[in-house]
């Protein structure tokens, strides 16, 4: 056995060819095994937007819905909890919602929704967790409370727009997610709206 | 390569191999193994069955994470992987269509053993250490066949485990004790689970690398079966000798090539087998209630079931089939010739392989059929005694032919042929 | 080397044809998923006529728009009758199995993956081996299935099948099976056995819905693989020019 007057390019190039191919060939092969770990159909299915009915709900009223595993709370505000929204935004860490991650872009207002009746929150405390409680009478927390949440793991305080009061331990406003307003007093929670 | 990365990568290269002997593991066993020359189309197999051990692992781990072990779920699960999960099908057939291969190409690399002495002296540990792989294969894909929780998932398991309590005395207990339930049950299935995904594939592991570690100890056998490190060249490397790499890593990934366009075939054209692979009541899910009009095991199986078969005794059955397989183990001592080769060995035991081949052949169809179909005239069950009596006559006549001097064998040549 | 390869060939088809059942006289199905027409008929009929009393547990509404080629909204008016349908949802039966325990004795097997346990000639069969027979307790029978509780719930379509017996007592079997000239249902023979093979065809569309597409993948696959082999070879034969 010799390796005299052996064609070095040739074996180059066949031994590149085959690498190249072969290189291909296990890339397309991993495909399938990345994308197995996608959620499935079915778990797309449990994720899917769920319709929230908001015509037999009151001012001050809210609505609990589970979208993808978490709750989610549809809040009806009166006129006077969306005009009070105003008078407390000095007292906040974020009142103007410069975090985005915390809110879709159409929510990124004062009002931290798209039409200012309806509030749509996640309500876990952005500090550890806990579920806070939905206080949306004034004066119900102390004389100043002009409507909101509060969480009663810490003391973390959110107004009627989910917004949190600088001075507590939670960093961040409570997370507005995706939802769209649909015909017949729906809220789709889960799909987006469209821009008008 | 420039010398300055050749220096940067002996750096890094020489800092692991002061700490870790990789280079001199590459060396050893594959760099500077030296493999004799003629290695033909049976040599393919044992690079095949790694291959499709890899695949098994891999594929069935990725299951793992949406099987559901629970007699209530597994079933359901199984379908959801099928339609739900994203390429879930694909992953489901590569793993069951590779547990036929494994076992295609396990018992065509068998055969080789059996066609050139590669069992006889010095490398019968080889040998038992394939043999065992082989049993631990068995037990594995016994109880990888438990977990779809189909019909004949269930009845089949049912069948082989009532085998243990023929045993006589404590076979009643075994099965219970086997079984941790009164019947096969979800108790069975989740230790089966466990032992199938766990505990056999980690033995099987740690055997294959026995079993190639006392092969490089030994040195490969060959087509002609000459011992190739006994005429060494200048460089004290065997004259018939290549290293393994380049020369079988550049073959096997030909051979790989090949093996994968069949695997494919079947994968994406025929994953059922015609009900072979995936076998048809077993899309239906486990009814203790109701059997299956036929219960028979997977085909890699039913040779050794046909001769459980041929013996009315059910315990006897049981004693024929054990008999079987171990006598495959006592092979390099039953084997009593000198000339390794069937190249250079005597007529008789040309023909005495090729009817045990023959008979293993014969014997894995008549397990596919029920006891009283008629062929040629005789029911499946006469035919399964009768090459049940081949099988066994295979080492009986070995055995005689080999030990009292009555094989007439050619002379072995002293280089290897091309 | 090729005669091995013969050999093992002939096993792979010889075993397949013998592990598929004991049934030799199956009426040829001629399943083809890829026949978007066929797969809409049959899933038509399914919904109507069979999915009173049989569900389809492991198959979801939604997976059918892509290889029938219609809507989800198509299939939500035309097939699925349950008014609290969400998105996600499998085909169940409208009969819940407690009740078809009572009434008939047995509930309606699943049948989802009927199609690839009992095979699709076998399906395509059984829907046209239906006779009636006045001593069974629905007033029905079926030459592949004896004495099951399923009436013959399309003999609107294809009429009322009498049976031809021969032989007597013991041996007493059905020669064949005739609809006569003043019983024939809506459909000919002709269309009655095309519908029989739409339902088959979707029945084997809902036991693998991934069938059509695995068979296209693998053609790629294949040639992919055919030109990985063959440089490997020219790569082989190149470096083994030393040894030999």
């Amino acid at each position: 056995m010799s390796q005299e007057g052996a064609n070095k390019s040739r074996r180059r190039f066949l031994t590149g060819a085959v690498s190249v191919v072969g290189g291909v060939g296990a890339a397309y092969t991993a495909v399938p095994f990345l994308a197995y770990w996608n959620p499935s159909a079915t778990t797309r299915a449990a994720g899917a937007p769920v319709e929230v009915d908001t015509s037999t709900l009151q001012p001050g009223q809210k609505v609990n819905i589970t979208w993808r595993g978490q709750p989610v709370w549809v809040i009806r505000r009166s006129e006077a909890a969306v005009e009070a929204l105003e008078s407390v935004s000095d007292q906040l860490r974020d009142p103007d919602s410069a975090v985005a991650s915390q809110q879709p872009a159409y929510a990124q207002n004062p009002h931290r929704s798209i039409d200012p009746e309806f509030l749509v929150l996640v309500p876990i405390c952005t500090h550890l967790g806990c579920i806070p409680s939905f206080m949306p009478q004034a004066g119900s927390l102390d004389a100043d409370w002009q409507g909101g949440f509060f969480c009663p793991c810490h003391g973390s305080k959110f107004d009627m727009a989910g917004r949190v009061y600088a001075g507590v331990p939670a960093p961040t406003n409570l997370v507005v997610p995706p939802y769209r307003m649909a015909d017949n007093g729906l809220i789709v929670v889960g799909e987006d709206q469209e821009a008008a | 390569m420039s010398d300055a990365t050749t220096k940067a990568q002996g750096g890094m290269l020489g800092w692991i191999d002061a700490r870790f002997p990789l280079t001199k593991m590459w060396n050893e066993h594959v760099g500077e193994y030296y493999a004799p020359k003629n290695f033909n189309f049976w040599y393919y197999f044992g690079s095949l069955a790694l291959i499709v051990l890899v695949n098994q692992l891999l594929t069935g781990i990725w299951l793992t994470m949406n099987y559901n072990p629970s007699a209530e779920g597994a079933f359901a699960s199984v379908e959801y992987i099928m339609r739900d999960v994203e390429w879930g099908w694909l992953i489901r057939y590569m793993h069951s269509t590779g547990a036929s291969a494994f076992f295609v190409v396990v018992y065509l690399h068998m055969f080789r053993a059996m066609l050139y002495g590669s069992y006889q002296k010095p490398r019968e540990l080889i040998w038992i250490f394939g043999m065992i792989i082989y049993l631990l294969l068995m037990a594995e894909a016994f109880m990888g066949y438990l977990l779809p929780w189909g019909q004949m998932s269930y009845w089949g398991a049912q069948v082989i485990i009532s085998l243990f309590g023929a045993i006589p005395f404590v076979g009643e207990d075994l099965a219970l004790w086997i079984r941790g339930d009164y019947n096969i049950s979800g108790v069975t299935l989740n230790r089966f689970f466990a032992l199938h995904v766990v505990a056999l594939p980690l033995a099987l592991v740690g055997l294959v690398v026995f079993h190639i570690l006392a092969l490089h100890e030994v040195g490969s056998n060959n087509p002609d079966g000459v011992d190739i490190k006994k005429v060494k060249g200048k460089d004290g490397k065997p004259k018939d000798g290549i290293p393994f790499h380049p020369y079988y890593t550049v073959k096997d990934t030909f051979g790989l090539g090949v093996f994968l366009i069949f695997f494919a075939a079947v994968v994406f054209f025929a994953p059922e087998m015609g009900g072979l692979f995936l076998e048809k009541p077993n899309f239906e899910p486990a009814n203790p209630l109701q059997t299956p009009e036929h219960i028979a095991p997977v085909w890699y199986f039913t040779a050794f079931y046909s001769v459980l078969r041929a013996v009315p005794d059910k315990f006897g059955g049981v004693l024929a089939m054990g008999a079987a397989i171990f006598l495959l183990f006592l092979l390099p001592w039953i084997d009593r010739g000198k000339v390794r080769s069937i190249r250079y060995r005597g007529l008789g035991h040309k023909i005495n392989l090729a009817l045990f081949a023959f008979a293993f052949v014969v014997l894995s169809y008549l397990g596919l059929r029920a006891p009283s179909e008629v062929y040629f005239g005789l029911t499946v069950t006469l035919w399964a005694q009768i090459f049940t009596v081949v099988y066994f006559g295979f080492f009986a006549f070995l055995f005689v032919y080999t030990a009292f001097g009555f094989e007439k064998t050619k002379p072995v040549p002293e280089r290897v042929t091309e | 080397m090729s005669k091995f390869l013969l050999v093992l060939l002939a096993t792979l088809v010889s075993g397949s044809a013998i592990a598929a059942g004991g049934y030799a006289n199956l009426m040829d199905a001629e399943v083809d998923v890829s026949d978007e027409a066929s797969l809409q008929r049959g899933a038509q009929l399914f919904a109507n006529n069979c999915m009173g009393c049989h569900s389809a547990k492991f198959v979801r509404w939604n997976a059918l728009p892509e290889e029938l080629g219609v809507s989800m909204e198509l299939i939500e008016e035309n097939l699925i009758w349950d008014s609290g349908y969400q998105a996600g949802d499998v085909m169940t039966a409208a009969m819940r199995s407690e009740d078809a325990s009572a009434w008939f004795g047995a509930a309606a097997p699943d049948l989802s993956l009927t199609a690839r346990s009992r095979g699709a000639d076998w399906v395509y069969t059984y829907l046209n081996s239906f006779y009636v027979d006045p001593d069974a307790s629905i007033g029905w029978n079926n030459t592949l299935l004896q004495n099951s509780s399923m009436p013959h719930v399309l003999w609107q379509l294809q009429g009322v099948p009498q049976p031809v017996y021969e032989g007597s007592g013991d041996a007493l079997k059905v020669a064949e099976i005739v609809v006569p000239e003043g019983q024939q249902g809506a459909m000919t023979e002709a269309e009655y056995q095309q519908a029989t093979k739409d339902i088959t065809n979707f029945m084997a569309f809902m036991a693998e819905p991934v069938r059509a597409k695995r068979q296209e993948l693998g053609v790629w696959v294949i040639g992919f693989l055919l030109v990985f082999t063959i440089l490997a070879y020219f790569m082989k034969r190149e470096y083994w020019r030393d040894v030999h």
